[in-house]
């Protein structure tokens, strides 16, 4: 799975952030830090805490899900980012300037030409065309009308949504409103895109259509995109990394898979009780290398290869080049014929026929076959054709059984 | 122990009107020159013509059914001998409608942004619809004379509150996720107002100038006491010659004139209806194809 290790670069820092609703957040606050509870403090002053002490950085071009059950903050959190809601304290940092210190006018600014959002029930003017709702931002933003049209026009094409441009949003189904929602968000050319259960209010079809429609888009242009969602799969579908929201609180960020393997406590366990793990897992998640591997060098012996295979015991070994791609694997047996022939190239020949690599992005649900069906162990590669490690029929066993 | 409100009353008017007339002229000269304008290009319309337009805009906004009703009615109105009445009434109401709407649509939209706003201009409100109108037609005459001018006054007061308090109501129930948008998208105050709050309170503006049309239309036989002129002069003069019929002909062009004015300005905050209906259709069915029919 992808993390965002090779791209250290923090687009959004959010630091110590609290967002308290009511009449007296400051006293609410003095109560909070004096370890006083939620509802002693709404009894005390009515106030809801509705973000409470968050910290934690996005990085620049990962797609960021801020997961939890309903009323845990989330959207609050997600309007902290382009302060829709003013926050009650702390710092909220895009690109390493505070969003909470912005004048009225770096604000709109910062909101024209940086970040922009996605709603939950698409939010588009019902007064205005496909086209002009697209061109909503540019039209804020002051640029003449000939100009905007043509941007939204491919906007509109780039999410797959051609010849309705002078349609009213209410002829539109759900699934065509949030792709002008989407075209609307991404005519300004953001950096971060926010997106507020953006794809909740759509029936489930159409739902899992727009994920592969936006990590698509995502893949074609890199943007920070900070997505709420309260459902499980839609996280681990398609987040780089996963927030965990309880009660205001972060309780957890992590990639997919931490998430799963090292759940922070029982709530976040209770996330997966029904979540099925062959989705959520990748090949190259569980591969391991305990093959033995053979560098195929000119000039060395069949031999060779059977000796190390003795010694470590084992029936298959992984033949690789000396960049660690994958070239075959061979059986003792295979090795052995081919070595009586006397041919030259003994490796080469000796391949087993029906033993297929897989990509490390395939999903466990697609290799539980495979591995079922193979006499060997499986070997994963990844992009770049390099050997990760093979999966057996016991890893499978051990990790289904783990994570049920 | 009582009070006399009605002796401070009395002396108030009496202030105003020694200290304030250059003020007094001022109002009473644009209010004047609004309702004299529209009352010459009315009367001097042709009454052929004015039927038509009267006729197209039935069709245009409302139908094929409702046009007939029209012109049948209009006919009857021109052999009542009261078109030109009716003329005078319209450029009444039309002048104290534009009034309304100059005061009502901006204090309708302070009243939507600031609730202080309107928790002061509610209570004022509610005086302007409940006293009797009576009460302040006199003041109206004695500041202005008689004649248009303080019949336009004393309508706009009766027939102003519910532009203010629909102006008001319909920017307040604009969905809040369409305010966010305007927000998130970095609109300006005045963007926001123009571009997501308007558009979407229109409906509700346009109720609210519906019912100031309809109420100004109910002042009319009440204006003419002040020498307002139109139809009510023809009521007034049947009640005070106890002439059943020409009281009733008045009542009759009334009722006339709101049920045509009612059905089109209804319309106006939708989309278009009747006639053009069948070329829309087709266009929304087609959304490809819209750029050959528009
Ligand atoms: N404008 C507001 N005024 C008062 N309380 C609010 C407001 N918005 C949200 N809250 C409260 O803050 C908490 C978090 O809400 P929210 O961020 O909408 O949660 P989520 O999006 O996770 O469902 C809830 O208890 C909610 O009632
Ligand atoms: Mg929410």
């Amino acid at each position: 799975m992808a993390t965002t290790e090779s791209d250290p670069t923090v687009k959004i820092s959010i630091k110590d952030v609290f967002k308290i609703f009511g009449e007296q957040p400051e006293r609410a606050l003095e109560l909070l830090k004096a370890g006083r509870t939620k509802p002693e403090i709404h009894a005390a002053t009515g106030c809801t805490i509705a973000v409470n002490d968050a910290s934690f950085d996005i990085s620049a071009g990962e797609i960021f899900v801020i997961m939890g059950l309903s009323g845990s903050g989330k959207s609050t959190m997600l309007r902290l980012i382009n302060r829709l809601i003013e926050p009650t304290s702390g710092a909220i940092e895009i690109a390493g300037r505070d969003v909470a210190q912005m004048s009225r006018s770096e604000l709109v600014a910062l909101r024209r030409n940086d970040v922009s959002m996605v709603f939950q029930s698409f939010a588009l003017l019902p007064n205005r065309s496909v086209i002009d709702n697209a061109a909503f931002g540019l039209e804020i933003a002051g640029m003449e009308e000939a100009e905007r049209k043509r941007r939204a026009r491919t906007v509109l094409q780039a999410v797959g949504l051609e010849g309705y441009d002078d349609s009213r949003p209410d002829q539109l189904s759900g699934g065509m409103k949030q792709r002008v929602g989407l075209a609307r968000a991404l005519a300004g050319e953001p950096t971060v895109l926010l997106m507020d259960e953006a794809f909740s209010a759509l029936d489930p079809l159409i739902r899992t259509e727009m994920q592969d429609e936006l990590v698509r888009l995502q893949s074609e242009h890199s943007r920070t995109i900070v997505f709420v969602s309260h459902d499980i799969d839609e996280a681990m579908r398609i987040g780089d990394r996963i927030c965990i929201m309880q009660n205001g609180e972060v309780v957890q960020v992590g990639t997919p898979d931490e998430i799963v393997l090292k759940p922070a406590n029982d709530y976040v366990r209770s996330f997966f009780r029904n979540v099925d793990v062959s989705q959520v897992f990748r090949a190259g998640d569980i591969a391991r290398k305990t093959q033995v591997t053979i560098i195929d060098r000119q000039g060395v012996s069949a031999a060779a290869a059977l000796e190390r295979m003795e010694h470590y015991d084992r029936d298959i070994a992984i033949i690789l080049g000396r960049d660690k791609t994958y070239h075959g694997m061979v059986s003792r047996n295979s090795l052995i014929e081919t070595t009586r022939d006397g041919a030259s190239d003994p490796y080469r020949r000796a391949f087993l026929k029906d033993i297929e690599p897989i990509p490390a992005a395939e999903s466990l649900s697609n290799v539980l076959g495979k591995v079922a069906a193979s006499a060997f162990p499986v070997p994963v590669i990844d992009e770049a054709n390099r050997y990760l490690g093979s999966i057996s029929k016991s890893t499978l066993l051990e990790t289904l059984d783990r994570t049920a | 122990m009582t009070f006399d409100i009605g002796d401070g009353v009395d002396s108030a008017v009496n202030y105003i009107l020694d200290n304030f007339s250059p003020l007094l002229d001022l109002i009473a000269a644009v209010i004047g020159a609004v309702t004299n304008g529209i009352q010459t290009v009315l009367l001097a319309t042709p009454m052929t013509l004015g039927i038509a337009i009267f006729v197209l805009l039935s069709l245009w906004r409302v139908g094929f059914g409702f046009a007939l009703f029209t012109a049948a009615s209009l006919w009857l109105v021109d052999h009542m001998g009261l078109w030109s009445a009716m003329m005078e009434t319209l450029s009444l109401v039309l002048a104290s409608t534009l009034v309304a709407m100059l005061i009502g649509l901006p204090l309708g939209i302070a009243m939507a942004r600031s609730d202080r706003v309107a928790a002061i201009v509610r209570p004022i409100l509610d005086l302007m619809q409940t006293m009797p109108a009576f009460v302040y037609l006199i003041p109206a005459a004695m500041f202005f004379g008689l004649g248009a001018v303080p019949g336009t006054i004393a309508t706009v007061i009766f027939s102003m509150p519910p532009v203010v308090r629909l102006t008001n109501l319909g920017i307040r129930q604009v969905h809040v996720e369409f305010i966010e948008a305007g927000n998130a998208f970095g609109c300006t105050a005045s963007q926001l107002l123009f571009k997501v709050q308007l558009p979407n309170a229109l409906p509700s503006i346009m109720t609210g100038i519906n019912q100031t049309i309809m109420l100004s239309l109910s002042m009319v036989v009440i204006a003419s006491m002040i020498g307002a002129g139109g139809i009510g002069n023809t009521v007034l003069t049947g009640i005070q010659r106890l002439d059943v019929g020409t009281g009733f002909e008045g009542g009759i062009a009334v009722v006339i004139l709101a049920v045509i004015l009612d059905r089109i300005t209804q319309s106006l905050g939708k989309e278009r209806a009747g006639f053009c209906r069948l070329l829309f259709r087709r266009q929304a069915q087609q959304p490809t194809a819209s750029a050959v029919t528009a």
